[in-house]
């Protein structure tokens, strides 16, 4: 997947089929190389644009449906910090 | 405490329209990411994993009760309603917007307070002793002189492109609250045999990926030559630091690769030259209106054994435990000095909400209390509370949550905010630091185990200063899977060591009971009062080493 922060107020974002999306869930996965890389060049734009700052793929696993990052650093950065379950993504599902 | 002047108001209005300029700028595209990064970084705005961070900047720890409230409006209004107070005395807001943050800045300047100099490299935030004014073992309060270091350095030219970041920290006491040595510079006030007071200057401490012990530079430095002498120690850096290698570029790889002698033959060599072309000294008048900020409250004569504080030491355990490790001694009779603790049981160390922030406030009008005290170890302190308030300032604390009897023990537990938040960080330190705590939470234990240092850091950069915990720990990623590796015997204090590395670092689930099993050893072989530091360093690592690894 691509993630980047946006660039007025910081928050974490991910590449969806139809723009940037807010939670991870909505992100596109990008199996294939190619459209990782086409994926990176569409974020390269929006750097250019000013919407975004700092996009970088990462990799996930899909499990039934849910998609999780391989890296605790992603994982925290979807969900929000693992010490505080009212505060980042994880405060919108509570 | 200090008020700006004319001078310093307007800098820091003019900083701040500056960057609201910039911000639009960037906004509109005018100015790209690479442009602006720097731009942003100078104000104390960092982009982290969640948001961007806002590092406040609390010159030498001392704030006063304006300004906790306008830090808990802008916790309310801005971010998520906490802060966290970092180990180098300042504040962060974790959950800053770049559209808002000149307003907050705007508002920062309302109270005298700004984020210059709280990133980059140039010298950042000065910080000092939180007992200074208060400490029974104080030689001279070091807020003057820090003081007047960050209106030298405040945007100094010479010193604002520095290889790389350079921190400053000073003390007034023999007993070391502010980890001197292991500042890129510090400077103790020291008294010689004649009773003249001067300072001693320490030059080439750090911690990071290579840490380091700092030495004296200058034994004994007159009052009016330290700004020179220290412009002397920053050129010699200035001129040789490694710009090369971000790895190599602090002052301690210059300082120990040059050796104490030649470092030392180089400093005297430029101070000599500055000397000799007109040392910058400070107008009388302006030394005596810096001073007069700082001078010591108006203090009552009041008995030292004040009878309704013992009566409520008898009567009240929770009080008398609080008492026993929070209150330290005061240079004047009758008062105390006050750590509040930020490590309650299952919380963040260093955080504070947005109403803690404003009931603190309260408290400090309530007890005629002008200033309240960050202390690198992520705490608060009231420095000159009378003991016949304490009963009632206790009951104050513990409506706010913020009466935890730790300072000084196993659960008061220094820790960077690590991968929950950090950007840099390879492993979360704040769950690390909570499980240890949980470990150690029977009160007597604690006091049964004593003084104890337990530093956490979430990467190498080594924010939780984890090379100076009597125990450190530092979170490492091992394919993805975060690690904690164990140091032991490393001292912040005056008696200043960098921790050994145990061996293999632990699990995430492992690594509370090495450290409890590590403590265990300390309480089985310790003889004649030895503190968990000194039992270490009369065994070595041996025994604790067979004792960590045994159940892995």
């Amino acid at each position: 997947m691509l993630t980047a922060s946006r660039l007025r107020d910081g928050e974490a974002v991910w590449l969806g089929k139809s723009g940037w999306v807010e939670v991870i869930a909505n992100g596109e996965i990008f199996a294939e190389p190619s459209s990782a890389e086409a994926a990176l060049r569409r974020a390269e734009a929006d750097v250019q644009a000013n919407l975004v700052v700092n996009p970088y793929l990462f990799e996930v696993r899909v499990n039934e449906g849910r998609i999780t990052p391989i890296k605790e650093k992603e994982l925290i950065r979807s969900s929000g910090p693992s010490i505080h379950a009212n505060l980042g993504k994880q405060a919108r599902h509570v | 405490m200090y008020r700006y002047d004319e001078f310093d108001a307007r800098l820091v209005r003019d900083r701040v329209e500056q960057f609201r300029y910039q911000v639009n700028r960037r906004l509109k595209g005018e100015l790209s990411e690479d442009e602006f990064k720097p731009l942003r970084l100078m104000n104390g705005l960092y982009l982290q994993i969640h948001a961007y961070m806002l590092r406040i900047a609390i010159p030498y720890g001392t704030l006063a009760a304006r300004q906790l409230r306008k830090l808990a409006h802008l916790a309310r209004t801005y971010d998520k309603g906490y802060g966290h107070f970092t180990t180098r005395q300042n504040l962060q807001f974790h959950w800053a917007k770049l559209v808002q943050v000149p307003d907050m800045l705007a508002e920062l300047a309302e109270v005298e307070m700004h984020c210059l100099q709280t990133s980059g490299n140039c010298i950042r935030n000065i910080s000092a002793d939180q007992f200074a004014g208060a400490a029974a073992d104080e030689i001279e309060d070091p807020r003057p002189l820090a003081e007047i270091i960050r209106q030298w350095s405040t945007l100094h030219p010479e010193f604002s492109f520095l290889p790389r970041k350079f921190k400053i920290a000073v003390s007034g006491s023999e007993h070391d609250r502010t980890a001197l040595k292991f500042h890129d510079m510090a400077v103790q006030i020291v008294r010689n045999e004649a009773g003249e007071i001067g300072y001693r200057v320490y030059a080439g401490g750090g911690m990071g990926r290579t840490p380091y012990v700092g030495y004296a530079v200058g034994d004994f430095i007159a009052r009016n030559d330290i700004l020179a002498f220290l412009e002397a120690v920053l050129r010699v850096y200035n001129m040789h630091g490694r710009r090369d290698n971000l790895w190599k570029a602090r002052i301690k790889i210059l300082a120990h690769a040059l050796g104490p002698e030649e470092m030392r033959r180089q400093v005297e060599r430029e101070f000599e030259e500055i000397r000799a072309s007109g040392t910058l000294a400070l107008p009388a008048e302006e030394l005596a209106r810096i001073e007069k900020y700082f001078a010591p409250p108006a203090f009552e004569t009041l008995p030292d054994d004040d009878p309704a504080f013992a009566a409520a030491e008898k009567s009240d355990p929770d009080f008398a435990n609080w008492a026993r490790t929070n209150l330290t001694r005061h240079r004047i009779a009758g008062y105390a000095i006050a750590t509040i603790s930020l490590k309650p049981p299952g919380g963040v160390p260093g955080d504070i909400s947005h109403e803690q922030l404003d009931g603190l406030a309260d408290l400090m009008d309530t007890f005629g209390q002008t200033e309240i005290r960050v202390s690198h170890e992520q705490n608060l302190v009231l420095p000159h509370l009378r003991k016949k308030d304490l009963p009632a300032v206790f009951a104050r604390l513990k409506a706010l949550g913020l009466a935890t009897a730790n300072a000084g023990l196993a659960t008061d537990i220094i820790c960077c905010p690590g991968l929950d938040y950090c950007d840099l960080a390879n492993a979360r330190s704040i769950p690390v630091a909570q499980h240890i705590a949980e470990r150690f939470a029977d009160l007597e234990k604690q006091h049964a185990i004593g003084e104890l240092k337990i530093k956490i850091s979430g990467c190498i950069n080594a924010c939780g200063h984890h090379h100076a915990g009597h125990i450190g720990v530092l979170g490492v990623d091992k394919k993805g899977v975060e690690y904690y590796q164990l140091q032991l015997g490393g001292s912040g204090a005056e008696d200043a060591s960098i921790g050994d590395i145990l061996g293999p670092a632990f699990g995430e689930h492992e690594i509370a009971g090495a450290v409890e099993r590590v403590v265990d050893v300390y309480l089985a072989r310790r003889v004649n009062g030895e503190r968990f530091l000194d039992t270490y360093r009369r065994l070595g690592m041996a025994p604790f080493k067979e004792a960590a690894y045994a159940a892995h």
